[in-house]
């Protein structure tokens, strides 16, 4: 292709480029460069380029002059090889449509004002730092505002929760032998079977969310995706876990479902964050250790040990997100207080921790049947009680409640851990 | 309100955005002080004969239709105007295409051979390059086979099935030829019907217009050129209007015109499409 500028008017010779091979592109090209009611000439030897090119200027809002007046300005032996075609003079279409466009925000969060406080919902779905077009619709996303979602960490978390994923195909050594009593296998059983319901309400919670999260909050979109895709990658761990002998899954308590329903219901992403990832989340990240040390069996260690990295990220999200909610209102505490108090008057009806969970933690750590063993493996998941308790009250404590009040909501927990 | 005070058009329901395209304008015309509203109808026939019957007062008229809205109003000693159109209706022509390979070089070549056209009342792609090739000495249905793809009549081509169907005959071998508006053949081409290459242009036909908003002389004058100017002033900067423009497919309206429907007019006469009453005299026409 050849352009020559001897002045106004430009001509290019596009040879035997055709319309069905890109011809637009290097005519937009050269359109682009000049003002609305520039003229541009069209040189080319494609077969049907004229009829093309008329039909192409009508779509495109172009007047198209065919005949060669003005050309006698332009010496075409200079200029071009090819007949000349038309003249296409440029319509204020193309120009029209960017009218009124907005930048929504840049992609890079530390960017100054890369991040809205409240993106407007006719952002939509365009990428974060696109150039949006006036007019376009306007979406519902219930969680739009930077407050009820954001959380300083989130950018290091979701770069760590990409670069942490694992196959439980090879990250299990799934071939490793081992032998176990069948009443521990069935305990660890059991054990699976109460943690595949769990790790179903952490997938589920998030997931609701997510879908509710404005996307120009990028960074939070994709960790809960992210942590979506851990608890199916857990699910999937433990599933296999439980049938690996072949034997049925374990009980599922009307206990344990209502608590966990309390959990999916809870309509307040905060709430539930606070909820979910900082009291269950955490609560389970001290069971899984738990499991990583005193299962009997190396995949349920292992499982377990590829488990609690990823919920100590979730744990970590959580905390983000409310130290900077409550960075900004201090009085998001007491509504965080409040939920636990709801959520145990709530429960204080039904009876926390299924027996048969409790008694299977017992003996999975015992992993004999002797009085010395239960009563070591007894003395391990008082222990981890403990544990819990603790963990929970540290992280309260960090999130600003007093020593006091952290250790009168940990208290108010559910026994049934997540 | 008062009936007296809303200008009412018709318009063909060859599609359903047709209703959001309408309602889009309703609503447009309402915020800018025009009540206005609109009735649909299945087909051009009916539009016309009760848009000079008085039903309504603009129509949004094919090329077809406007033809016959003139010849109608003449009959009785009405006039009809043409008052506004897209940028888009202006200077379309018609192609017939061949495919690349097949020896036909010339439209003399034609001669014996089998032309895929679209709907029987289809401006673009039937009734004017059909008048095209007689006007080359070649006699539709006796110097060549004329095979219709005779999609939602009463429509006059406004639905794409037809063109597209002609063009698929072409591909197939069961048509020598293909007619079909210029743009569609780009559009042939970029949505994969024809592959590059394989087909070629043989003939293009002088330019024409396509669709107007027709009115009749009792059209309430007021409303009808707060209409107008409600319809110059669209601009396609404006972010509201521009998905309204870009569904009726235009970037800008311009002022009617009808000197460029004489090719149309050439060839209703010589399919006997029309008499010059405006009756319809077409007789495998069914609507």
């Amino acid at each position: 292709m050849t352009m020559t500028e001897i002045s106004q008017p430009q001509i290019i010779d596009i040879k035997d480029l055709s319309f069905e091979q890109g011809a637009h592109l290097l005519i937009k090209k050269h359109l682009s460069e000049l003002p609305v009611g520039g003229k541009l000439g069209i040189s080319g030897h494609a077969r049907e380029l004229a009829i093309h090119l008329r039909g192409w200027c009508r779509t495109q809002g172009h007047e198209i002059l065919f005949g060669t007046n003005g050309l006698d300005s332009v010496n075409l032996n200079q200029t071009t090889n090819s007949p000349f075609v038309a003249w296409i003079v440029r319509g204020k279409a193309s120009t029209g449509r960017w009218k009124d466009a907005e930048r929504a925000g840049a992609p890079d969060f530390r960017e100054p004002n890369a991040i809205a406080e409240r993106p407007p919902s006719k952002w939509g779905l365009a990428a974060r730092g696109a150039k949006i077009e006036a007019g376009a619709p306007e979406f519902y996303f219930g969680l739009d505002s930077k407050t009820d979602v954001w959380a300083e960490n989130v950018p290091r978390l979701y770069a760590q929760a990409a670069a942490a994923q694992w196959n439980p195909n090879t990250a299990i050594d799934w071939e490793t032998p081992f032998e176990l009593p069948v009443e521990i296998e069935t305990a660890v059983v059991q054990v699976m079977t109460y943690l595949i319901e769990n790790e179903t309400a952490a997938l589920l919670v998030p997931a609701r969310f997510l879908a509710q999260i404005h996307p120009h909050f990028r960074e939070v979109m994709q960790l809960l995706a992210i942590q979506v895709a851990d608890e199916a990658r857990h699910i999937e761990v433990f599933t296999r876990r439980a049938t690996f002998r072949g034997h049925e899954l374990g009980l599922s308590t009307v206990g344990g479902q209502t608590s966990l329903k309390t959990l999916f219901e809870e309509p307040d992403f905060t709430l539930s964050s606070f909820l979910l990832s900082v009291l269950g989340e955490g609560t389970f990240l001290n069971l899984l250790w738990f499991l990583e040390e005193h299962a009997p069996d190396p995949i349920t260690r292992r499982g377990a040990q590829l488990a609690a990295q990823d919920e100590a990220r979730h744990v970590a999200f959580g905390m983000g997100h409310l130290q900077y909610q409550i960075s900004l209102d201090p009085t998001v505490r007491e509504r965080l207080a409040a939920a636990v108090r709801r959520r145990f008057d709530a429960l204080s009806q039904t009876t926390g921790l299924n027996e048969e969970v409790f008694d299977s933690l017992v003996i999975l750590a015992a992993k004999e049947w002797t009085p010395e063993a239960i009563s070591e493996g007894f003395g391990k998941v008082q222990k981890l009680k403990n544990e819990m308790h603790q963990s929970r009250t540290a992280r309260l404590q960090k999130l600003g409640f007093s020593a006091k009040e952290a250790e009168n909501l940990s208290s108010l927990h559910t026994k049934n851990f997540m | 309100m008062n009936d007296s005070e809303i200008l009412v058009m018709g318009a063909v329901a060859y599609d359903p955005k047709v209703v959001t395209i309408w309602e889009g304008f309703k609503a447009y015309f309402y915020q800018n002080g025009l009540n206005f509203d609109y009735v649909l109808y299945s087909n051009y026939e009916r539009q016309v004969e009760d848009h000079l019957a008085g039903r309504f007062h603009v129509a949004w008229n094919s090329p077809l239709a406007w033809i016959r809205a003139e010849r109608l109003a003449g009959s009785t000693g009405q006039k009809v105007e043409a008052v506004v159109m897209r940028d888009t209706d202006c200077d379309l022509t018609s192609l017939i295409v061949v495919k690349s390979d097949s020896g036909i070089g010339d439209v003399s070549d034609l001669k014996g051979k089998t032309v895929a056209v679209g709907a029987i009342d289809s401006p673009q792609a039937t009734l004017i390059p059909l008048s095209y090739l007689r006007s080359h000495g070649l006699i539709p249905g006796v110097d060549f086979e004329v095979q219709y793809y005779d999609l939602l009549g009463g429509k006059h081509g406004d639905h794409i099935g037809g063109e597209r169907e002609a063009a698929r005959a072409l591909i197939a071998g069961r048509a020598d030829a293909a007619c079909m508006i210029d743009g569609n053949h780009l559009l042939f081409l970029s949505e994969g019907t024809f592959k590059p290459q394989t087909t070629r242009v043989l003939a293009q036909t002088e330019t024409f217009d396509h669709c107007n908003f027709t009115v009749t002389e009792s059209a309430p004058q007021r409303l009808v050129e707060r209409f107008r100017q409600l319809l110059l002033e669209m601009s396609y900067d404006d972010a509201a209007v521009r998905p309204l423009l870009d569904l009726e497919g235009l970037k800008e309206w311009r002022t009617g015109r009808t000197e460029s429907y004489r090719a149309l007019e050439t060839a209703v006469d010589e399919f006997g499409f029309y008499d010059n009453d405006g009756n319809i005299t077409a007789s495998n026409y069914r609507y």
